[in-house]
């Protein structure tokens, strides 16, 4: 029941988004080792404290958005548009 | 306990009488009792039986706290298994019963379980009851659990759930939950207070106190009146269950038996919820006629009912001196017994008549199966029919808990208290551990956020701090901790000798504080009883974690209106109509109602099958996707999101490819068409709409320039026709006329655009029968329209079951039906763009992974079977030395009347390098047969699309 604000649409309930994962994760490109592809693919960070994630504001605006949240107190740090 | 009504007194209306039965028995209530008041006052004093030895139990308290008073409710429609009667507000023709009695609860024919309670010790069940032997005692046990039966027929209300915002939310409005919303309202913060009571006041209703000189239940209602002409919402009846991330509190709303949820956003939350009376702890304190001395008073003061004749009043503080005062006023002949050598109103007491026992305390409850009498530890026995105790206060921080506030446990008052501070949550009042009512208004006043407001004045008749359980009197006889759950000191001496001295595992291995009255009562008694048992003090062994709800909630006010559609709504095709009227029967194809098939079920799918392989048929393929993709980067776009490239296509022309997860697994298919160099539109699966929209929208922000490629959902703005069949053309042509019919200006896998009643038009050709097909899209609105069209022309109606046949035929595949989350491209025999491109898509790096390109992969093939149609689903077997395995599944499987035999796909582990091998399946115990082929069952060189 977290309040997430929406760079566009403002303060929204945390039911119309959906988690689209570590936006601290970039796509390795095509000539990685598997093992750095696997990485990539399956392995989580799962942080307790600050983290960076992607959110699609999915019954709002159906921006991606990034959120920089506490992941232990749910504390909202900040968030922006994913594409800026 | 010769309960009786006063004449005089409490918030009753004696005019307007109330008559409802109890077991049978007819009662009559007044108009302001509540179902517990009316029964106590009726003489009803055995109200259930315990849930382990089906002991006799009584009233213990008025509220949320009450262990016993569970009882069966019919008022109506309304049906409620387990109605806690201390809430429940009367009316008339109630039908009530009490539960967990084989028969009634005055004379229950398995009362004999308490004399084998020595056989039944803390975690029997568990004990006794184990594999391989349950199954010999289940169904008894079962029949025996539980508290309350649903009736599978009763109706239950939907009440929609109420959202609020608030500056500030009050839980609890006694006297430090309204002094901190006129706090806060002074500040001018808008608030929302919530009370569990069915008027505001909290202990101020029944406790003798006077605010700025008035009577303390007048300075609440008027202090209320005054919040709400000032803008507050205040709720009765309305408790907190829980308290949520962000400051949400969630609120259950009761009224007339129907319960609805509050969500409340509040800038900051004041808990005032309050305090509860511990019960104490001496031998046989189960008994009907031992009641909490604060409960004894509420029903005095506000129901008028004076619950017992002669009243033993067992304590060791002031508070619960109030009691006996108002017991002995009332007619009652009262003996105080306080644990304590000299207490302060020792003199005023025996002035009214009130006899004394100092330094005394009760040691056991006489009589069965209800008390007439009690023993104290100096062994007099003093005849009462009813013994009211004051064992000390919990205050009610379960919400603070729910924040993931951590309790403190405080030697001095006795008692577990909020600890460190949590942001924007303040608790006040009793619950913040207030002995007064002047620390009480003080505490609230602060946070509500006061600023040189002067506090009230204000007086009472007795106030102070409780202590800690007194565990002197539990070395003999049976005493009870949790009274729901049948808990008693010598069931954790059981466990705790057992070595579960952990509160968290002491707790689940004797389920003590887990009824559903979740040990407001027991919790702390229970915890003094282990700390003792193990030579720590209660602070080392610490509390058992609070989680919602707070209260017990309806799974009816949980779900709300959301049922049936309203949870879980149906998409709609626009020509929905139009198939009705053709007699069509709807099927829900993932959330969507589509025709599966037009008129008489029999012969349904030879008959839409052939219409389509012999003459035309029209299919509405309106929920198929049309997802536009529009810029410059367009094709940049979808080259990185499907299988193959599709920046090479030519505009008016239309390409069929997959989308892979980046996993690599094939994830949707669809067609792709290229109406201009920058503008695509996406026709994937109907299933898969919402998510390729969102998963195009991913890449685009991630990958690309904002500016330069946009993707917009338009699936619900067209309707599309699908019109399949040798003689589709004339179908076309009859449609959207001067529609360019020529097939070299007009191929197979291309586009034009024309129109439709003057509204624009796009005809696809391209075809999921394998027979020459159109689709037509037009304005949503005239879906109908289109339909009428086609049907006019000649096209019999086609279902999505015939369709089902007509490209299992062709060896056409469906996403997630002929594959699972591990089949790739390759393993559909589409290998070329994973050999060919180098450029990165979605997907790509998955392919080349040792799993990718291991041996023994489970590839598509279609299967010819020997005989008859082999179930979906059964599965390849493989006989070696080593036994049998399977080695594969059939994943579509249908009887073919163009072909006169059966066809079917499946997934084989190397499938694709099996051709003609005849495999074994087995399904449910049946064998069948069949020879791996190709799967293009018909026309294999698509000759059918030219027709």
């Amino acid at each position: 029941m977290q309040v997430f604000p929406c760079p566009f649409c403002g303060e929204r309930p945390d039911a119309e988004f959906r988690y689209g994962g570590d936006a601290r994760k970039a796509r390795p490109a095509r000539d990685c080792s598997d093992a750095e592809w696997a990485q990539y693919m399956h392995f989580r960070a799962n942080t307790r404290g600050e983290s960076l994630e992607l959110w699609l504001h999915a019954a709002g605006c159906g921006r991606w958005i990034e959120i920089r949240r506490d992941t232990a107190s749910h504390v909202v740090i900040a968030t922006e548009p994913m594409n800026r | 306990m010769s309960a009786r009504r006063l004449g005089h007194g409490g918030e009753i209306d004696r005019g307007k009488t109330l008559d409802f039965r109890f077991d049978g028995r007819s009662f009559t209530g007044f108009a302001g009792d509540t179902v517990a008041s009316a029964l106590l006052a009726g003489g009803a004093q055995i109200l259930g039986r315990s849930f382990k030895y089906h002991r006799p139990r009584g009233l213990l308290g008025s509220g949320f706290e009450e262990p016993n008073a569970l009882l069966d409710l019919r008022d109506g429609e309304r049906h409620d298994p387990n109605a806690r009667i201390t809430r429940e507000m009367l009316a008339a023709g109630m039908e009530l019963h009490s539960v967990h009695a084989l028969g009634k609860a005055s004379f229950d024919a398995l009362g004999f379980l308490d004399r084998l309670s020595r056989f039944i010790p803390a975690a029997f069940y568990y004990k006794t009851f184990m594999w391989p032997r349950w199954w010999l005692f289940e169904n008894a046990i079962r029949r025996m659990a539980g508290i309350g039966k649903l009736d599978p027929d009763a109706r239950a209300h939907a009440e929609s759930t109420i959202h609020l915002r608030a500056d500030l939310c009050v839980i609890g409005a006694g006297p430090a939950g309204i002094a901190a919303a006129r706090a806060a309202q002074a500040r001018g913060l808008s608030v929302v207070m919530a009370d569990e009571r069915s008027r505001p006041g909290g202990s101020l209703l029944w406790r003798e106190t006077s605010i700025t000189g008035e009577p303390g239940a007048a300075w609440a209602a008027q202090s209320v009146q005054a919040l709400r002409a000032g803008g507050a919402t205040v709720l009765q009846d309305t408790s907190a269950i829980g308290l949520y991330d962000h400051n949400t509190v969630v609120l259950v709303q009761r009224e007339a038996g129907r319960e609805r949820l509050l969500q409340v956003r509040a800038g900051e939350i004041v808990l005032a919820t309050g305090a509860i009376e511990r019960p104490l702890l001496f031998a046989h304190n189960d008994r009907p006629g031992v009641m909490l001395a604060d409960a004894v008073l509420e029903y005095l003061r506000r129901y008028a009912v004076c619950a017992g004749e002669r009243v033993v009043v067992a304590t060791a503080s002031d508070p619960a001196w109030e009691t006996a005062f108002a017991l002995q006023a009332a007619g009652a002949r009262c003996v105080l017994v306080d644990a304590r050598t000299d207490p302060p109103m020792a003199a005023a007491a025996r002035e009214r008549g009130i006899e004394l026992r100092t330094g005394a305390r009760v040691a056991q409850a006489l009589g069965a199966p209800v008390v007439t009498g009690a023993r104290l530890d100096t062994g007099e026995r003093i005849p009462c029919d009813l013994i009211a105790v004051g064992g000390g206060w919990t205050p009610l921080i379960n919400l603070w808990c729910h924040a993931r506030g951590r309790p403190r446990w405080n030697a001095e008052l006795g008692c577990y208290l909020p600890g460190d501070a949590l942001p924007g949550l303040r608790v006040a009042g009793s619950a913040n551990g207030a002995v007064s009512l002047a620390q009480a208004l003080s505490q609230g006043a602060e946070a509500g956020g006061a600023q040189g407001l002067e506090t009230p004045a204000c007086s009472e008749f007795s106030s102070g701090p409780g202590g800690a359980p007194d565990l002197s009197q539990t070395g003999g006889g049976r005493v009870w901790v949790d009274l729901q759950h049948d808990v008693t000191v010598k069931d954790l001496e059981l466990a705790i000798r057992e070595n579960f001295r952990v509160v968290e595992h002491l707790k689940r291995y004797t389920t003590l504080g887990m009824a559903n009255d979740q040990g407001r009562t027991s919790n702390v008694n229970g915890l003094a009883v282990l700390a003792d048992r193990t030579a720590r003090s209660i602070a080392e062994v610490g509390i058992t974690t609070f989680r919602p709800p707070y209260v017990p909630v309806s799974m009816a006010a949980l779900a709300g209106h959301e049922r049936g559609e309203l949870q879980h709504p149906l998409r709609r095709l626009p020509a929905e109509n139009a198939h009705r009227a053709e007699g069509a029967h709807f099927r829900d194809y993932g959330n969507l109602l589509r025709p599966a098939w037009y008129g008489p079920e029999e012969g349904a799918l030879e008959r839409e099958c052939r219409a389509a392989r012999e003459s035309v048929a029209v299919l509405d393929a309106s929920s198929l996707g049309k997802i536009e993709v529009i810029g410059p980067d367009a094709g940049a776009l979808l080259d990185f999101v499907f299988y193959h490239r599709l920046s090479t296509l030519a505009p008016g022309r239309l390409r069929y490819t997959l989308a892979l997860s980046e996993s690599g697994a094939v994830w949707d298919d669809g067609v792709v068409m290229r109406l201009a160099p920058e503008h695509f539109v996406v026709s994937c699966s109907s299933g898969h709409v919402a998510a390729m929209t969102a998963h195009l929208q991913e890449w685009r922000e991630d990958h690309f320039d904002l500016s330069r490629v946009f993707v917009h959902d338009c699936t619900s703005q067209w309707a599309t026709m699908a019109i399949s069949g040798p003689r589709s053309r004339e179908v076309l042509a009859s449609i959207i006329p001067g529609a360019v019919l020529d097939d070299a200006d007009f191929p197979h896998m291309s586009l034009q655009t024309g129109v439709f009643h003057d509204r624009p038009a796009r005809v696809a050709r391209v075809s999921f029968t394998g027979e020459r097909s159109y689709e037509v899209s037009v304005p949503a609105s005239l879906a109908g329209a289109l339909w009428q069209a086609a049907r006019s022309g000649g096209a019999a109606p086609l279902g999505v079951e015939a369709l089902g046949v007509l490209r299992a035929e062709k060896g056409f595949l469906f996403i997630g039906q002929d594959t699972d989350s591990e089949t790739q491209p390759q393993d559909l025999g589409m290998d070329g763009p994973r050999r060919n491109r180098k450029d990165a898509y979605v997907g790509d790096r998955s392919l080349f992974l040792p799993e990718g390109t291991r041996a023994g992969r489970r590839q598509l093939v279609g299967i010819a079977a020997d005989g008859a149609m082999i179930p979906p689903g059964a599965h390849a077997v493989a006989s070696s030395a080593a036994g049998r395995r399977s080695i594969g599944f059939i994943t579509s499987s249908y009887d073919s009347a163009a072909l006169g035999r059966p066809v079917a796909l499946a997934l084989i582990e190397d499938g694709l390098s099996r051709m003609g091998e005849v495999l074994e399946f087995e399904h449910l115990g049946a064998r069948h047969r069949g020879a791996v082929t190709a799967i293009c069952f018909l026309d294999p060189a698509g000759e059918r699309l030219h027709v």
